[in-house]
């Protein structure tokens, strides 16, 4: 199976996001990650949604979400032509012997101490799935007390926006 | 407001119009009106009125109660009053399916609005267009699982094409033109509008609004000139074609057309349980029904088939049977209104998406053209193998050896004496089978059932609403002992309504389809399918009919037969309900056993015709 960024506009309309994650659950998909939030559209919301599906699938579910009323329009988004954005939150372990350790981590990771005390830091840091990951798996070590990671965002590169067509390959192939 | 009581008696209905374009788009015409004062329940009211409602069925209660006041007073909208809403939504369904407008049901909170569940997904799967009223809690009141409160939005998401809960009494108006626009147009289904109870209680402004605006809702309805092309030559050189005609040709209102294309063809019909009617069954090239209870002909055409012009279906199971082996030498042609039915059971090669009406006179141009330019492959020998399966596996039936009534037979006369154009209004399980099979459907929108869902029930109600769309119609209801004791409350509606629709109970005192499975495949151990009906005659359905103020007629022999059918079609001032105590033992063939290949079609009990293997 292959993941799969799709980039969702929406009306931004109470409900919209049950409608959309209860298609995904109903039709057996399951979404490796949801982000969404405003755009610069008052009226208009943003989803990212990553799944991991096959290419046939991908297109029935996609077909199925183009035809939910509250649905603007569906792109999906190439990883090579997109900008594709993580955040994660970790509160690490640090008291003062190890304190310098980390802080080469978060220098070399170019991520930012966001919260000191006593026994801890709070690290922030942005990037793709796989600097993310790079990142935790070198904090281990100290003692993660508590990780909070956002889902994925994304947006495609080059001038033009997700409402101009042929940078971003519509993903309902069958209806062009 | 006017204060003329509502009307009484069958509302006369117009011939069915297009589903396209929407009942809303005659009156964006005209200039908006002024706002007028009023409150939410008679903005609603007003809304249904501007969007041409003639018709509601529904059950007041607390929540929805502010809207029945203002209801009372309309000359335009007729309230039926109905026993149950899930009568209420299958008599709205009922409607639709007759007359091609938008069916309206209405119901209060909580279980009001839950009874109505069945028919909206039942709606949702044979794409009825349906609008839904349901009445709420106050605002402040929701999610605080106060009385009659029932999440209908989140209940019915699943289920409708699209839902609504109003939070602003000035939305009513636009909420009601979306809902109908979006229930009527591209493929049709039911929308709901669910009213907290003071928002139609709240002062606000009715304006009726000029046009729906909605940015993710664009039916596609042009096919595609290229794809058209291309499924154009593949007609042109296929030597096995087949018309594999779904419900979509009928909600296109497409028959005239189809009928174009295939007598231009000749090439054979197929048409679903969704699409009797939509080709005359007596025309010579229709082939029957296909499916897990289709004719020898249509099952193996289709298995045979090198291309499949799909028009309006949508590769049920029931149709494929075990999809891997369906058709497995066809190129597909598919053609839908819905993107998201191409593809989706079996991969097409030639996808159009787009209303069958305008895909078929297209397509008929197209292929036309090659035909002009001699392009045009041999399919006579292709009939010959066709006619040959008519000939050997034509649609028959055994009497009963215990001497009992055949219910096949029943069936069989009913349409004989009733004909061509009256309605037919089937439940769910054995008779709905032998009434797809045994009558002849000459015409469209004259065969009524519940495919996609099978629910169990439907008939009745749904007459009822059949009936009140096509007052001058004769509408049979073709139910089972076991379907008809799931709504036969609405014979009381009926009654006190004025709609004498006609009820032949098919009663085998058993839930007969389910026996039929326990004797072919549970080694005929009878689990709970013995409904009493025949043991105890409890209910005797004819003192049931009478005590509904219906006539009550029993048949228990063949001589009687005809002179009950015709007793019945006598009574116009009172709806009828003939028992008709028929044999238990009566099977449906030809069948083809669930999960299983299409080339396993069972023409009777072990009965497996012998196909010629170099087709």
């Amino acid at each position: 199976m292959t993941k799969h960024t799709l980039s969702v506009l929406v009306e931004n309309k109470p409900s919209v996001l049950a409608r959309v994650s209860g298609l995904f659950s109903r039709r057996g998909f399951n979404i490796d990650s949801l982000a969404v939030g405003p755009t610069e559209h008052p009226e208009v919301s943003r989803m990212t949604i990553v799944v991991s599906v096959e290419d046939l699938p991908l297109e029935q579910v996609t077909k199925q979400l183009n035809k939910l009323v509250n649905v603007i329009k569906i792109v999906e988004l190439d990883p090579a032509q997109s900008v594709q954005r993580e955040l994660v939150l970790i509160k690490v372990r640090a008291d003062m012997a190890q304190r310098s350790h980390v802080l080469e981590i978060v220098e070399m990771f170019r991520s930012r101490v966001v919260d000191v005390s006593a026994e801890s830091l709070t690290i922030e840091a942005t990037g793709t799935a796989d600097k993310l990951e790079a990142l935790i798996k070198v904090l281990e070590p100290f003692g993660i007390k508590e990780l909070v990671q956002s889902g994925t965002v994304a947006v495609g590169r080059g001038p033009r926006s997700i409402t101009s067509s042929g940078l971003l390959r519509p993903v309902e192939r069958h209806t062009a | 407001m006017p204060t003329t009581p509502p009307p009484r008696g069958p509302v006369p209905g117009p011939p069915p119009r297009p589903a396209q374009p929407s009942a809303l788009a005659s009156t964006t015409s005209h200039p908006v009106p002024e706002p007028q004062p009023c409150t939410g329940a008679q903005s609603l009211v007003r809304s249904l009125e501007a969007v041409g409602v003639e018709l509601v069925f529904g059950i007041p209660g607390g929540a929805v109660l502010p809207a029945y006041d203002p209801l009372l007073d309309s000359t335009k909208v007729r309230h039926v009053l109905v026993r149950h809403e899930q009568g209420a939504g299958h008599a709205a369904e009922g409607y639709a399916q007759a007359t091609g407008k938008v069916g309206v049901c209405m119901a209060t909170s909580g279980p009001g609005a839950t009874n109505l569940v069945t028919p909206i997904a039942d709606a949702y799967m044979d794409s009825v267009p349906m609008v839904a009223i349901t009445g709420q809690v106050p605002r402040g009141s929701i999610g605080t699982d106060a009385f009659q409160e029932a999440d209908i939005c989140g209940i019915t998401l699943p289920i409708t094409k699209h839902n609504f809960l109003v939070q602003d009494a000035a939305d009513i108006p636009r909420v009601i033109a979306e809902a109908f626009h979006i229930a009527s147009t591209g493929r049709p289904g039911p929308v709901l509008v669910d009213l907290p109870k003071d928002v139609l209680q709240a002062a606000t402004e009715f304006a009726w609004p000029g046009q729906v605006e909605l940015p993710g809702y664009r039916p596609v309805m042009r096919p595609h000139g290229k794809q058209v092309r291309e499924a154009a030559r593949l007609i042109a050189e296929s030597r096995r074609p087949v018309l594999y005609v779904g419900g979509g040709v009928l909600k296109a209102h497409a028959s005239a057309e189809l009928r174009r294309l295939a007598e231009l063809t000749g090439i054979p019909v197929v048409t679903t349980l969704m699409a009797r009617g939509a080709f005359p069954d007596s025309h010579r090239q229709h082939l029957g029904m296909p499916g897990m209870h289709g004719t020898v002909a249509a099952v193996t055409a289709l298995q045979k088939a090198d291309l499949l012009i799909t028009l309006g279906a949508r590769f049920d199971d029931r149709v494929t049977g075990k999809l891997s082996t369906f058709a497995p030498t066809a190129k597909v042609i598919h053609a839908d209104i819905d993107p998201a039915e191409i593809s989706k059971n079996k991969v097409a090669d030639v996808p159009i998406v787009g209303d069958c009406k305008e895909v078929i006179e297209q397509l008929t141009d197209a292929v036309n053209a090659l035909y002009q330019g001699g392009q045009r492959a041999d399919i006579t020998g292709w009939w010959k193998t066709l006619d040959g399966y008519r000939e050997t596996y034509p649609l028959g039936y055994d009497w009963p050896t215990d001497g009992s009534l055949a219910p096949q037979y029943v069936i069989e006369r009913l349409g004989a004496i009733a004909g061509p154009e009256a309605l037919y209004v089937a439940g769910v399980g054995q008779h709905q089978m032998w009434a797809a099979q045994f009558i002849s459907y000459e015409n469209p929108y004259t065969w009524l059932n519940s495919g996609g869902a099978g629910t169990m029930g439907y008939a009745v109600p749904a007459a009822m609403g059949a009936k009140m769309g096509r007052p001058g119609r004769t509408v049979w209801a073709i139910d089972g002992d076991g379907c008809f004791q799931m709504t036969n409350q609405e014979l009381a509606t009926c009654a006190i309504e004025g709609v004498p629709i006609k009820v032949a109970v098919i009663n085998n005192g058993n839930l007969g389809m389910v026996r039929q499975w326990q004797t072919l495949f549970y080694d005929e151990r009878y689990s709970n399918t013995d409904l009493g009906t025949h043991k105890h005659r409890v209910p005797d359905f004819v003192k049931l009919a009478e005590a509904y103020g219906c006539v009550g007629l029993r048949c228990e022999s063949k001589e009687d037969v005809d002179a009950t059918i015709g007793k019945a079609m006598e009574i116009n001032d009172a709806p009828v309900v003939v028992d008709f105590v028929v044999g238990k033992d009566a099977m449906v063939w030809p069948m083809v056993a669930a999960g299983t290949s299409n080339d396993e079609i069972m023409a009777a009990r072990d009965v497996r015709p012998a196909f010629d293997e170099d087709i």
